[in-house]
């Protein structure tokens, strides 16, 4: 544990106490706002979770530390801060459950490695079943989970009844058969994590710096060797790109097109309401998902609004949609009123997995593709991403997070609905 | 969003099912030297602009045409809609 407490100092119960004593005058902030130095080892373009993860996990795992983040605007104010904060690892296919998993297993150390209470509760998810066939699949899911080291339990409608008495069970189109229970699963408070990392990060001495917009790469020779950014320019012998929906922008500016749509993806929080959702409950037969955060509210969302789309929000149909799944699935739900709702910006891949990788640009690498569900994966990414720019290496649980998998056909397609990355 | 259909007048958007850009169109010649890596382009790579973007749009509750939409996917404001047949002939795809 080597949060060295130079820049915040180590956060505690004693410190919380000391700090009482003296009118909590010794709190500083929590990382440095500095000005970016002509030159890093690593650049990373994105602060959001995956970006700042890297950057942490640069540090403390592979000890580099002439590292900087780049972010346009200011940390988490991208998917890290927008997202629902569901964390599972219940993936079925090869390519994707060992890298979910070993994300899981970070998540369950995370508060204690960066000093940073960032609310890990795992409450479990509860994806229902409703068809016996959906029940043959969930069966195959577990046992694949399992066999993955990930935990899982089949549950039959009565054991879900004892869990969640308030579900619709007698609904004459979807009743509901059981369920296919992750109890390590759960929700992580979002922008905790990435104040977290960043906390952390800077501790080591990498740079954040914030309202700083990459607007291109310096190629030459097939090599690049730093980027353009609205501070001028910054030398870097390797650069990590992790900007999340905006890849297809930033990527196209190294003349790359990418596997990658840009989609909007809504979500809702009701009024603040007593505990009444035990953990994170999805309906297997509309898009629609909820969970209740530690301050009442039930936070929901469902499908992607279909649409290639840059603007963070979404449109009216989809939020119909979003509520007759709710109203299906557990009408009490009618009763609560929508406090908020937003939108944010997904990068769609055409399997619907993720993308970790060199590029064919030397100096050059890519982290995105997180579709819906990156946000789970802000550990596990940083690390594998950490190591694939430390050791040029992929990490183990990360060696079919490919590029070149659609043009060899090695696609992981966990949905089989091929390239169309609004059904993913 | 309303999508002005050019038969139709002005339809919701939610009448339509998306395939995606207007690229789809251009399917490559199968028997092209080069045909394995241009269909992996076709198939799987895309621009992705934010800005003006052409795409695809079904009329599925409706009168089942294919429509080319332009539509800024930073404003989804849409500034062109055309049957995708008359595009498509304009490109020389059918005959
Ligand atoms: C409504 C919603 C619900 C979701 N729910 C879940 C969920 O329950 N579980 C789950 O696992 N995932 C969920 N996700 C997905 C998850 O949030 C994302 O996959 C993940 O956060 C993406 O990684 P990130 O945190 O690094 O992205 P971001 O936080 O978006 O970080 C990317 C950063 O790059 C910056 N950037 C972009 N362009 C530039 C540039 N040119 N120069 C410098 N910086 C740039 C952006 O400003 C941004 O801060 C959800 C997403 C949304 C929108």
């Amino acid at each position: 544990m080597k949060v060295t407490g130079k820049n915040s100092g180590r956060y505690s119960a004693l410190r919380l106490v000391k700090e009482a004593l003296i009118n909590h005058r010794g709190w500083k902030p929590a990382w440095r706002n500095p000005q970016p130095k002509k030159e890093y080892d690593i650049v990373i373009v994105g602060g959001g979770g995956h970006g700042l993860a890297t950057a942490h996990y640069l540090a403390s795992k592979f000890n580099i530390t002439s590292v900087a983040v780049i972010e346009k605007g200011w940390i988490g104010g991208g998917n890290v801060g927008r997202n629902t904060t569901i964390i599972r690892s219940n993936y079925l296919l090869d390519g994707n459950e060992p890298f979910y998993e070993f994300s899981l297993k970070l998540w369950e150390g995370l508060e204690q490695d960066v000093n940073y209470n960032a609310m890990v509760s795992q409450r479990g998810i509860l994806n229902l079943i409703h068809t016996d066939a959906q029940r043959d699949a969930y069966r195959r899911r577990g046992n694949a989970m399992m066999l993955n080291g990930a935990d899982a339990e089949l549950l039959n409608a009565e054991q879900v009844r004892a869990e969640c008495p308030f579900l619709n069970f007698d609904n004459n189109r979807f009743p509901i058969k059981g369920g296919l229970a992750q109890r390590r699963g759960g929700t992580v408070r979002h922008d905790a994590v990435a104040w977290g990392y960043a906390r952390s990060a800077d501790s080591y001495g990498v740079d954040i710096i914030q309202n700083c917009e990459v607007t291109g790469f310096r190629i030459r020779n097939g090599k690049c060797s730093g980027v353009e950014t609205s501070k001028g320019f910054i030398n870097a012998k390797k650069i990590g790109v992790a900007v999340a929906g905006n890849s297809g922008k930033v990527m196209s500016m190294a003349g790359m097109r990418l596997p990658i749509e840009s989609h909007v993806l809504q979500a809702f929080v009701s009024e603040g309401l007593k505990p009444i959702i035990p953990g994170v409950i999805t309906f297997g037969a509309g898009h629609f998902y909820v969970s209740q955060s530690d301050k009442g509210g039930l936070v929901f969302g469902g499908d992607i609004d279909g649409y290639n789309s840059y603007a963070q929000r979404g449109n009216l149909p989809v939020v119909e949609d979003v509520c007759e799944g709710g109203m299906a699935l557990m009408p009490m739900i009618g009763r609560a009123r929508l406090l908020r709702m937003w939108g944010g910006i997904m990068d769609m891949s055409m399997d619907g997995s993720p993308i970790i990788d060199r590029t064919d640009i030397g100096g050059l690498y890519f982290n995105g593709g997180w579709c819906y569900g990156g946000f789970k994966a802000t550990p596990g990414s940083g690390w594998v991403f950490a190591h694939l720019l430390a050791t040029d290496k992929p990490h183990r649980t990360a060696t079919a997070l490919r590029f070149d998998r659609f043009q060899r056909g090695y696609m992981i397609d966990e949905k089989g609905s091929g390239a169309q990355p609004n059904l993913h | 969003m309303i999508i002005n259909h050019p038969l139709l007048g002005p339809r919701d958007s939610a009448e339509f099912t998306y395939l995606g850009d207007a690229s789809l169109i251009d399917r490559p010649d199968w028997q092209d030297k080069r045909a394995a890596s241009k269909f992996y382009e076709y198939q799987y790579l895309r621009d992705n602009p934010a800005g003006q973007h052409q795409e695809l749009w079904y009329h599925e509750a409706g009168d089942r045409s294919w429509l080319v939409v332009t539509r800024n996917t930073v404003t989804h404001e849409i500034t062109k809609v055309e049957l995708a047949r008359d595009v498509a002939k304009a490109r020389g795809r059918s005959k």
